[in-house]
């Protein structure tokens, strides 16, 4: 809350009286002036009264703080002012999936690879014992080397069965990136326009220009 | 003319000139196009934006306009933030999930390159404790070019 001598950031702004009921005052700071003069610019100080009326208390100061963001970013780019933002961060989302598709691509190449010499190995040992077995029957110690070897990788196979798990779970990824994928949340919006529009103009018109 | 107005000059009720900055943008046809940016930002703020702007730029300005002037109707406590901070949970989260089969990776490149017999599993931990490091530090040289402001809200 203001006091008498410290005016909030949007009534010096304004140039007038900070009164103690002030609804900008929890939310402009006097040490932060920039913040305002930004929302005031972009979204105009009725406009911002109105959206923070029709919000419960609790949400008042996050709603700010997101227009303040926002009116930052129309400042830095007026022409694609936080769509610039969602862009960037779209093509890097998608650079990331790519690499993360090639890696467990890589991967995949390498647990085969592992899981066929294991598999390879297993049946040339077994043949390989059988024939000592037949061969030698008293003498166990090559075949115990030999067991000591596949213990090695009967080890490392139940790990191999948790990064495939893993490796599955990872796919939601894919389903997460079409969901915010900007497109897709513009089509959604369109959607709801025809639903909430009481027949006023085409829609459709909008949609092709997004 | 009357039925040459343009969205916004039918809005606020006004005779639409023929110089109206609006008029390309905010085609009579659509007039739920200017309400919603009309309602966000007001009419005399766009034009205001849109009177700074190069004339080549004014249609993308419009758009996003308008898009974040939907986002911000539909989620009146975050608008186009909330889809910002998702973005930037989810490439983090994949971050961590590249490093993560990267370590995987590494591992098994080291047991192709090691005799298999001298590997034993306390050697595969301390490759993937320090590979977890670096996945953490990762975290940190990795984030969006755009810098999210100290007092944002985290959206979860």
């Amino acid at each position: 809350m203001a006091s008498s001598n410290s005016p909030c950031a949007a009534c010096k702004f304004l140039r007038r009286k900070c009164q103690p009921e002030c609804a900008f005052a929890p939310y402009f700071p006097p040490d932060q002036p920039q913040k305002f003069a930004n929302v005031h610019r972009i979204f105009g100080a009725s406009n911002v009264t109105k959206l923070l009326n029709d919000l419960h208390p609790h949400q008042r100061e996050d709603a700010v703080n997101s227009l303040a963001y926002e009116a930052e970013m129309r400042l830095r780019d007026p022409v694609y002012g936080c769509v610039g933002v969602i862009s960037l961060l779209q093509h890097q989302l998608r650079q990331l999936q790519m690499d993360l598709y090639c890696a467990k691509s890589e991967l995949s190449r390498y647990q085969n690879l592992s899981i066929t010499t294991t598999h390879g190995l297993i049946a040339s040992e077994s043949a390989a014992a059988a024939y000592h077995h037949h061969q030698n029957v008293s003498s166990g110690s090559s075949f115990g080397r030999d067991h000591h070897y596949h213990y090695h990788h009967h080890q490392f196979l139940p790990r191999e069965q948790q990064v495939m798990r893993g490796f599955e779970s990872g796919n939601n990824y894919d389903a997460s990136l079409l969901a915010m994928n900007i497109s897709a949340s513009l089509g959604q919006l369109n959607q709801l326009q025809h639903q909430s529009a009481a027949g006023g103009g085409d829609d459709r018109h909008a949609a092709n220009r997004s | 003319m009357m039925s040459g107005r343009c969205a916004a000059c039918k809005n606020q009720r006004r005779r639409c000139p023929s110089d109206c900055i609006f008029a390309p943008y905010f085609p009579a046809n659509d007039p739920q196009r200017f309400a919603c940016v009309h309602r966000i930002y007001g009419g005399s703020n766009v034009g205001k934006m849109l009177q700074q702007i190069p004339p080549c730029l004014r249609d993308q300005a419009a758009n996003t306009l308008y898009y974040e002037a939907q986002c911000r109707i539909l989620d009146p406590v975050y608008g186009c933030v909330g889809i910002i901070s998702k973005l930037s949970q989810e490439i983090q989260n994949t971050e961590i999930a590249l490093a993560q089969i990267q370590t995987q990776i590494d591992c098994h490149k080291l047991q192709v390159q090691q005799p298999k017999d001298e590997l034993n599993f306390n050697v595969l931990s301390t490759i993937e404790a320090e590979s977890s490091f670096d996945v953490l530090q990762g975290q940190n040289r990795s984030a969006p070019e755009y810098q999210l402001p100290s007092q944002f809200p985290c959206f979860n």
